[in-house]
């Protein structure tokens, strides 16, 4: 058994691949509560795929793909605003519009500047790919997505519960939200790495979601969020080795089957409160 | 939102200018951007140290958006506004609010503790966590309004008089000189009424003072010494006894009154038109 984990370790990408996993787990999972209870999923996702028209001019460039990703997810932020700040668009259809936009874009662009290898990559993920110097670009990043949440915890406790307060106190939820978009924006780089692009969503949802069923205290939830993607990214890690199955898959059915669980056990709770 | 507005935690060294008005509003008119009708219109009155002020008024009649413009959470049109002679916003921890319950996220999950010690937020800032000092005052306010022993407890979990205790005891924690509450008493038990209101009354006599927003007649009487009259622009202002007439209520519901003029016993006056609030 511990020859069988210790095995791929052998390896310098699969190791690289591992610590990409686990960092891009991270990040995800400290998001993922205020994904969930601020209801940024559609915004997340949509976010997740907006980015994709700059990561594939960065790539074309030769430019770090943080520096196109982050480019394309600002211009898609202030898209979203200019158009639902008159009030005559509901966000949502904002969002949808701008988000199906800009992967289309990147679609677009994919399809004309790299090979369908790379667009697979990028949609899907590839853990065992990682450059030695995505790992350092990768780590920096999460650092400052795990920083950021620590410095704004109660800004962002505050301006989610009573913006109202929030305003009178002097703060700025739409900046706290632009600031969270930003982390997210960040967080979804370093995730299509190991997931891509369409199922980073799982990443940044499932993990907070199944925690939400198991504690009411935001601390716990991240907490617990953080185990339950740092595990089933280890399990997608090692799938992906030995079967050679496509990564993402692995981690986010792994991810979904904890949610499941926790679902179960939410249910058994309540009943048994509900009998006594 | 302007740029002034995001000093959150700047210490504010302003002290406030004695025997001047805790709350002074002049001329204050206010439209909601994108409509053609003013919601508030060249509104005038002031509170002074010690006063506890019942707005009373309608749904729709601006109560809310009188609160909002006073916190600077909209920009108003024409008008000023100063709190303890100094402009509105410029001390921020001066000025305290306990919103309308469908304003907030309940069933985020923070603990009754952590939104008590939001009340502390103003005085800390960014990058500075609780001190001791911070926790004290958090732990009195909560005994104050009973509910230490929901400190941990999800916000969510709790009865609307239990939420509404923990929202008071956040303004308590904050230390305000001037309390704003947009109708804190919907869906409260009697207790807890009783419990705000004996609060507020000890903080009125300590020089404090509060405006609360209501739509509820009936605890006019009882709990406050001055009631505003609110529909768009202030059609009645002063002691309770002599604005609560019922020509002030029937100009602020929107509907004539008709006294009769032969000596019949009064309920034979019909009201036209709807009654827009509900009595308690």
């Amino acid at each position: 058994m511990v020859e069988w984990l210790i095995e791929p370790l052998g390896f310098a990408f699969v190791v690289r691949g591992l610590i990409a996993g686990l960092l891009a787990a991270l990040a995800c999972a400290t998001l993922s509560a205020f994904v969930v209870w601020r209801g940024m999923a559609f915004v997340g996702s949509a976010l997740a795929h907006a980015i994709l028209p700059g990561i594939v001019v960065a790539y074309a460039l030769g430019i770090s793909l943080f520096i196109g990703a982050l480019g394309a997810a600002i211009l898609a932020v202030a898209g979203i605003g200019l158009v639902s700040r008159r009030g005559q668009l509901r966000e949502d259809t904002a969002i949808g519009v701008i988000f199906a936009g800009f992967f289309a874009l990147g679609i677009f662009l994919l399809s004309r500047i790299v090979s369908y290898q790379d667009l697979s990559h990028i949609l899907f993920g590839n853990i065992l790919g990682v450059a030695r110097g995505d790992l350092v670009a990768m780590a920096i990043v999460v650092a400052i997505v795990l920083l950021g949440v620590a410095a704004s915890f109660k800004e962002l406790l505050v301006t989610s519960f009573d913006p109202a307060h929030a305003v009178a106190i002097g703060l700025s939820p739409d900046l706290l939200r632009y600031g969270l978009l930003m982390l997210l924006a960040l967080t979804t780089v370093v995730a299509i790495q190991t997931v891509g692009v369409v199922l980073v969503l799982a990443l940044l949802v499932t993990p907070g979601a199944a925690a939400s069923l198991l504690s009411r205290h935001m601390g716990r939830i991240m907490a617990i969020s953080v185990g339950f993607s740092v595990v089933a990214t280890a399990v997608g890690f090692y799938a992906s080795y030995y079967w050679n199955v496509a990564s993402g898959s692995a981690i986010v059915l792994t991810l979904t089957s904890f949610f499941l669980v926790a679902w179960i056990a939410n249910r058994i709770a309540r009943r048994a409160s509900y009998v006594s | 939102m302007t740029l002034n507005r995001l000093n959150y935690g700047g210490t504010c060294h302003i002290p406030p200018i004695p025997h001047t008005a805790a709350l002074a509003v002049q001329g204050l008119s206010f439209r909601y951007p994108g409509t053609t009708v003013e919601t508030l219109e060249g509104v005038d009155f002031t509170v002074t140290p010690g006063e506890r002020v019942a707005l009373v008024g309608p749904n729709g009649a601006g109560k809310s958006t009188l609160l909002k413009l006073i916190l600077g959470l909209e920009q108003h049109n024409r008008g000023t506004i100063s709190v303890y002679g100094n402009p509105a916003h410029q001390c921020l921890h001066r000025v305290s609010i306990v919103p309308q319950r469908s304003s907030v996220d309940w069933r985020f999950p923070v603990t009754v503790r952590q939104v008590v010690m939001m009340g502390r937020y103003v005085h800390l800032g960014w990058f500075k966590r609780p001190k001791s000092e911070d926790r004290d005052r958090v732990q009195h306010s909560m005994e104050m309004m009973e509910i230490t022993d929901l400190a941990h407890r999800q916000v969510g979990e709790l009865s609307g008089g239990q939420q509404q205790r923990v929202m008071l005891a956040r303004t308590l924690a904050h230390d305000a000189d001037l309390m704003l509450m947009d109708e804190p008493l919907n869906h409260v038990d009697i207790s807890t009424q009783e419990l705000i209101f004996h609060t507020l009354e000890r903080l009125t006599t300590a020089g404090k003072a509060a405006i609360v927003s209501t739509h509820d007649l009936g605890i006019l009487t009882v709990h406050f010494s001055r009631a505003v009259f609110l529909d768009h622009r202030v059609i009645a202002d002063g002691p309770v006894r002599e604005v609560l007439t019922p020509e002030t209520i029937a100009a602020a519901y929107g509907f004539v009154f008709h006294r009769d003029y032969h000596g019949v016993p009064a309920d034979s006056a019909q009201p036209h038109g709807h009654y827009g609030g509900d009595h308690g």
